[in-house]
């Protein structure tokens, strides 16, 4: 069962050939069995899982129909959950409840989705190996020795161990993109805004992306479906209608341009990496795409850019945890209210978290303004442009979605800089604010590898189809890590 | 760019977070990591180009200046370490 898409057991459930019931105390079994090698839960929110099975099936008895009726899956822990503990991987929110529900968690819950529990993440979505939580390090399902990616890392083993049918997660610089690569996953970041943030704990907000972690495009589709809209809570919410995703991807291709960035392939990229890619492609032009080089100039910037904007945004965003009103309080001593803030926040953060709340007040301080901060956006704009440039000849642009398969645990941990070049191939799609999807296109040494399909603003249905297409002709989705068959 | 061991603690200060003194030395090497490493932007020609602050390049979208929420103090306060009679308390401290 565990090994079913979110689609087959969908499917499943409502044709009452397994009960809600069933399904989740499956999973739930699986994740008391498994997760201890793992650690990708937080938080399991068993007695309310059940009870929103039972409540599954009743409506399924009643004949009620809804995309993922009864269907267990898990959300990242930086989405607040009503009277469900959200930490965000860190100290500082141990103890949080939340008082409402994000949009996203709401709008899953009313398509009848059941929540199993809430997943591992790097601290506050600040990491691309999912060690930085305060609460352990994330394993990876295919070599326990290994790192899951980050910082939906939880997420990413959860869904890749059969340990949930699906998972929510955030990007804002590869967080989806990148675990699900080094998971053997199908990972989809929407366009900028046509998820709610409202409930997503903010790190960088013109960055911040929800999305999925599932096994295949059609899961892909389900789960946007459901998630995807607009939202009056959220200031940046698109107001644009929401296709029928799950009927985009049944469409023939068509004609489609591929456009390949052949910057991507040069000496920063694992050649076993290249080599996998490169024959992705050749599947491509034969499901009938014209593929064809593209250049993106200025992409080079893209993760100097992010680590000027992004920690900008996160010192301001972070500014709110001050320890009084909730989060982490301090029990030593204080001299003085300014020294009671300090110390709740300097013992709340993790390592990696003060890093770049100081790099941000640095870039937005008076004197480094303009040089740091001003230029970046700038940058933002010259990398958002190389892509408009890039649309207007092509339909998508294909590569890898990382410079290597998964890396060993505390192997880049003692270079930030190193970690932060994880990503130098999904950050350009969060600065731009287009629609990207890591899909599973080959192994290296055991560990799978992965292919990113970057599409134009609000393309979700053509980049779905794309991809389903793709996996109708290919099965490395398909593979399961035997460990925890 | 480097940092010195003074402009983390002025950092530190502005950002309010209290950083204990052995973890100074290794700050000051990996914030002028990164520092040095986002420098690379020097070099771009940005001249003539607008600052992006929106990928989408939309602005605000405004509401109606109306109530939407109900007082829920108290469900709210439920995350506070210490609270008495719908007031936040903070450790007694005399200047």
């Amino acid at each position: 069962m565990h090994r079913h898409t979110l689609a087959e057991s969908a499917a499943a459930l409502a044709a009452g050939s397994i009960s809600s019931l069933e399904l989740t105390r499956h999973y739930l079994d699986r994740i008391e069995r498994l997760d201890g090698r793992l650690n990708s839960y937080i938080t399991v929110t068993a007695e309310r899982a059940l009870e929103q099975a039972r409540e599954a099936d009743r409506r399924i008895a009643r004949g009620e129909k809804a995309p993922l009726l009864g269907v267990p899956i898990a959300h990242k822990d930086i989405f607040c959950t009503a009277g469900v503990r959200t930490t965000c991987g860190s100290r500082m929110l141990d103890g949080f409840v939340s008082p409402y529900d994000a949009t996203l968690v709401e709008r899953l819950e009313r398509a009848g989705a059941v929540m199993l529990g809430k997943t591992n993440m790097d601290e506050f979505a600040m990491g691309s190996s999912s060690e930085t939580s305060f609460f352990g390090p994330v394993r990876n399902p295919w070599n326990l020795d290994c790192v899951p990616g980050g910082s939906s890392g939880g997420s990413a083993a959860a869904v890749a161990a059969g340990l949930c049918a699906a998972a929510t997660g955030t990007d804002t610089g590869g967080s989806i993109r990148q675990p699900a690569a080094l998971a053997g996953l199908t990972g989809l970041k929407p366009t900028y805004g046509r998820i709610s943030r409202y409930g997503m704990i903010a790190f960088a907000s013109s960055l911040d992306h929800g999305g999925s972690l599932t096994r295949t495009a059609e899961d892909a589709a389900l789960m946007l479906g459901a998630m995807a809209g607009f939202d009056e809570r959220d200031s940046t919410s698109l107001d644009e209608p929401v296709p029928d995703y799950a009927a985009e991807i049944g469409k023939p291709l068509g004609a489609v341009t591929i456009g390949v960035p052949e910057g991507f392939f040069d000496d920063g990229l694992d050649a076993a990496n290249a080599s996998a890619v490169r024959d992705a492609i050749t599947v491509l032009e034969k499901l009938g795409a014209d593929c064809k080089p593209v250049e993106l100039p200025n992409i080079h910037l893209s993760v100097p850019t992010y680590y000027v904007v992004a920690p900008a945004e996160a010192s301001s965003n972070l500014a709110r945890y001050d320890g009084i009103r909730f989060g982490h309080r301090t029990s030593a001593p204080v001299a003085d209210l300014n020294d009671f803030y300090m110390r709740n926040r300097g013992e709340g953060f993790g390592d990696e978290v003060q890093r770049r709340i100081l790099t941000g007040t640095y870039v937005l301080s008076s004197g480094y303004y303009d040089a740091y901060y001003i230029k970046a956006q700038k940058a933002r704009r010259l990398i958002s442009r190389d892509y408009a440039e890039a649309f207007a000849k092509v339909d998508f642009i294909a590569g890898p979605t990382t410079p290597t398969p998964a890396f060993r645990l505390g192997q880049k941990t003692s270079d930030p800089v190193e970690m932060y070049l994880n990503d130098i191939y999904t950050i350009g799609a969060d600065l731009a604010g287009l629609p990207a999807i890591s899909i599973p296109c080959g192994f290296v040494g055991g560990l799978p590898v992965g292919l990113q399909l970057v599409g134009p603003h609000l393309s979700e249905g053509p980049l779905l189809r794309l991809a389903h297409h793709f996996q109708r002709a290919t099965d490395w989705h398909a593979r399961f890590p035997a460990e925890f068959d | 760019m480097s940092l010195q061991l003074e402009d983390i603690q002025k950092l530190g200060q502005l950002a309010r977070l209290r950083i204990e003194p052995e973890k100074v030395p290794d700050l000051v090497a990996k914030l002028s990591g990164i520092l040095s490493f986002v420098d690379q932007l020097k070099a771009a020609d940005t001249e003539a180009v607008a600052p992006m602050a929106h990928p989408l390049d939309r602005t605000q979208r405004l509401r109606p200046d109306t109530v939407t929420e109900s007082d829920r103090h108290e469900l709210y306060q439920e995350n506070s370490a210490s609270v008495e009679r719908g007031l936040y308390l903070v450790p007694k401290v005399i200047e």
